[in-house]
């Protein structure tokens, strides 16, 4: 029996809720029978999000990774393939060595930011090192803080949290500033809704994010480094705390340069690196005004450099593979790879790490399968409330700062949420608005008060009381905000809104003029009635309705009275026999 | 938001060696706040009085800082916390019906607690469970793919 055999349990957060938990204690079980027959480990997630939970075995010379694995299938496993080295075909969705369903979703990305996750056990700094971590600290310990920017500038590598400044120029600037105590702060206050790289990094790959900060702190002198992360993310905290603790003893952390975990207590702005800062010090995370730059006056008005989680990420692997190699990936502007985390009404949903330049509809068909159910794919949305949707006719958009930014959407820190034509583009538009409405820190009026406005007019007109003149109200009102706001969240605020009425304005129009939602999302315009074909007269939808409305006999054809029909929608889902139609 | 319920009745011996680490700390605030927490499940306004009367804080400096994040609550909270997801990837997947299932099974709205203490109800952004979507957490126990039913027959199962 070898111990040459290495059973790998996924056991990111996205494999936790599917249940990796419950497979791994399973398979603790088993291993206790057979202590010498593999060995087991934890690993994060591999970004296929919609197998989980994902078991690896490693095997001699063959590889597998078997998915939505249970209880019952892990017991399977282990009788077939572990003790008997009979793989269970059926099951698997990735195996280099083979054809299997899922290889295509691996193997249409290329891994530089995720290079570790899912790979190697994020507790263990041995497994991180025996994949070249902290090789690159190593290698830049005879370089000048010069040298490291310069590569770094040459890289081409910016800022992959959303605003996409040179990271090169960045530091540099930092770096400049004559000053005993510098910092260096990494954003990981991931608030967008739909947006989950970051984490998955943190929680699959900790010390990749430690090492980068590492090397920003000696371009940019720094001492003392602060990771910002969500109180949202316990695991990841929890990881970035063990790692932290083996640097330390390690002596890649030392009095020299040192780095902390600081909690976030939940809110959005404080993504925004003016309002972070602020909360470092322990005030409300209300945003300041830029000049003075946090390279200049940061943190306790010191030169104070932030930078995101994917960024720093990034650094180790361009300080080992070399920027030009980075570089070659990409467009002019855009350099290297950028990760997605592609979600909503898509058949593949999880982390996608593509190069530079890649077409979205390639992310979009090639690498995630497209929309499920045959359903008309309508729009991909893209920056989360700060962005746009980019409509499925410009779908061959390829990733780059500037050619995102002509489709109205941004870059963002990497949401991709893809809408079939079941999406009532007014609906996302008012979800992203009420969202980012109350996110607001309260500071500028415009941002306070005209995304409320705005927000009631969405709210009208998702109930069929909007006006016609309410739309160009709505731009007007949505470029005071964009002009009159300080920091980010209130000058993008308004985008969804616009880039939707932009793509999307007969969608609106139809709310207004017909008091018809097309998409039959907007609950007081749908209406409802039973086909009395499919109708087995059963009650149920009867038994539920609030205002006595459906008529019918016991297994005799119901029918909806749409007069007094208050359009609740309550007897819908009741329906087992799909019945009940919406128009 | 209103505050502590007057009749409460609130022990602040016992936050007394958390609030002596933070002497002199000014930039520790919100960490303090959350070890707070942590002991009464809420920020009663006796605590945030002995804060002020131990650290150089004014009341209306920790309540600008207690009112400004959506993790501290000025209220009591249940025992267990029912947080449905109102992540994009949720909301596109129709989350708006599971919490107002759950809302009127538990007859209450989002943000309140049932009158036995037992659940609080809450919307939070994004669990990042995307691809469970739509998604919510009862305790630290994560549900997905959930419709409103199957989001009710969690609650009831949930012991």
């Amino acid at each position: 029996m070898s111990i040459n055999c290495v059973v790998k349990v996924g056991m990111g957060s996205c494999g936790l809720a599917a249940g990796a938990q419950k497979v791994y204690d399973r398979l603790s079980e088993l291993h206790q029978q057979n202590p010498n027959l593999f060995r087991m480990e934890k690993t994060n997630c591999i970004g296929m999000c919609y197998c989980e939970p994902l078991v690896q075995v490693d095997m001699d010379n063959s590889s597998v990774i078997y998915g939505r694995v249970t209880v019952d299938k892990i017991k399977a496993i282990y009788e077939n393939h572990l003790l008997n080295q009979q793989i269970l075909n059926e099951e698997v969705v990735y195996s280099p060595d083979f054809d299997a369903p899922e290889n295509s979703f691996l193997n249409e990305q290329t891994k530089w930011a995720l290079r570790n996750c899912g790979v190697i056990n994020p507790e263990s700094i041995e497994d991180y090192e025996s994949r070249g971590g902290y090789s690159a600290v190593k290698k830049v310990e005879t370089w000048t803080s010069e040298e490291i920017i310069n590569e770094i500038l040459k890289s081409g590598l910016r800022g992959r949290g959303g605003g996409g400044f040179s990271t090169g120029t960045k530091w540099q600037l930092a770096a400049k500033q004559v000053n005993e105590r510098k910092y260096i702060v990494c954003n990981a206050d991931e608030g967008d809704p739909g947006a989950f790289m970051d984490r998955s990094i943190l929680e699959g790959d900790p010390h990749g994010v430690i090492e980068g900060m590492i090397i920003a702190a000696k371009a940019i002198g720094a001492s003392q480094g602060i990771i910002y992360c969500r109180a949202e993310y316990p695991l990841a905290i929890k990881r970035l705390r063990i790692a932290l603790e083996q640097a330390r003893n390690k002596a890649y952390l030392g009095p020299k340069f040192d780095i902390y975990v600081k909690e976030g207590a939940g809110a959005f702005v404080c993504g925004e690196e003016t309002a972070l800062l602020a909360s470092i010090e322990g005030k409300r995370g209300m945003p300041n005004k830029r000049p003075p730059f946090p390279a200049e006056k940061g943190l306790w008005e010191k030169p104070t450099n932030i930078n995101n989680v994917e960024t720093y990420v990034s650094v180790p692997v361009i300080i080992m593979q070399g920027a030009d190699k980075y570089a070659a990936m990409g467009t002019e502007k855009a350099k290297g790879t950028k990760v997605f985390a592609v979600t909503g009404k898509i058949e593949k949903s999880g982390l996608v790490e593509v190069p530079m330049g890649t077409p979205i509809n390639k992310v979009i068909f090639d690498i995630c399968g497209g929309v499920p159910d045959n359903k008309k794919i309508k729009a991909v949305q893209l920056g989360g409330p700060s962005g746009g949707c980019v409509p499925a006719n410009m779908l061959d958009t390829v990733i780059d700062y500037d050619a995102i930014i002509k489709t109205g959407a941004i870059m963002g820190s990497g949401g991709m949420v893809v809408m079939d034509e079941t999406t009532c583009m007014v609906d996302v538009a008012k979800f992203f608005l009420s969202f980012t409405q109350g996110e607001s820190c309260g500071k500028c009026t415009f941002c306070r008060l005209g995304t409320l406005r705005m927000l009631e007019t969405l709210d009208r007109i998702t109930k069929g009381e909007g006006k016609i003149e309410d739309l160009d109200m709505l731009e007007d009102l949505a470029n005071e905000i964009k002009n009159n706001s300080l920091c980010g969240l209130g000058q993008s605020a308004p985008n969804p809104v616009l880039s939707t009425l932009h793509y999307f304005r007969d969608e609106y129009e139809a709310h207004i003029n017909e008091k018809r939602c097309p998409a039959l999302q907007c609950t007081a315009l749908i209406r409802y009635e039973i086909d009395p074909e499919k109708c087995i007269g059963c009650k149920l939808c009867k038994k539920n309705c609030p205002v006595q409305c459906i008529e019918g006999e016991l297994k005799q054809p119901h029918k909806i009275d749409n007069e007094k029909c208050i359009c609740c929608g309550a007897c819908y889902p009741k329906c087992k026999f799909e019945a009940i139609k919406k128009y | 938001m209103s505050e502590t319920p007057a009749n409460e009745a609130v022990d602040v011996s016992s936050i007394k060696d958390i609030v002596a680490k933070y002497k002199g700390k000014k930039e520790g605030l919100i960490a303090l706040l959350q070890e707070v927490q942590t002991v009464y499940t809420y920020l009663p306004k006796q605590a945030l009085q002995y804060i002020e009367a131990e650290l150089n804080y004014t009341l209306g400096e920790l309540y600008a800082v207690a009112t400004f994040y959506a993790q501290f609550k000025l209220k009591p909270s249940g025992k267990y916390s029912i947080k449905v997801c109102k992540g994009t990837a949720c909301h596109v997947q129709n989350a708006g019906a599971v919490m107002d299932e759950l809302a009127s099974f538990l007859k209450v709205e989002d943000g309140e607690t049932t009158p036995d203490g037992k659940y609080t109800l809450e919307s939070v952004s994004c669990l990042g469970c995307c691809s469970l979507a739509p998604a919510m957490m009862i305790g630290e126990e994560t549900f997905g793919k959930l419709n409103g039913e199957a989001a009710v027959k969690h609650v009831k199962n949930f012991v």
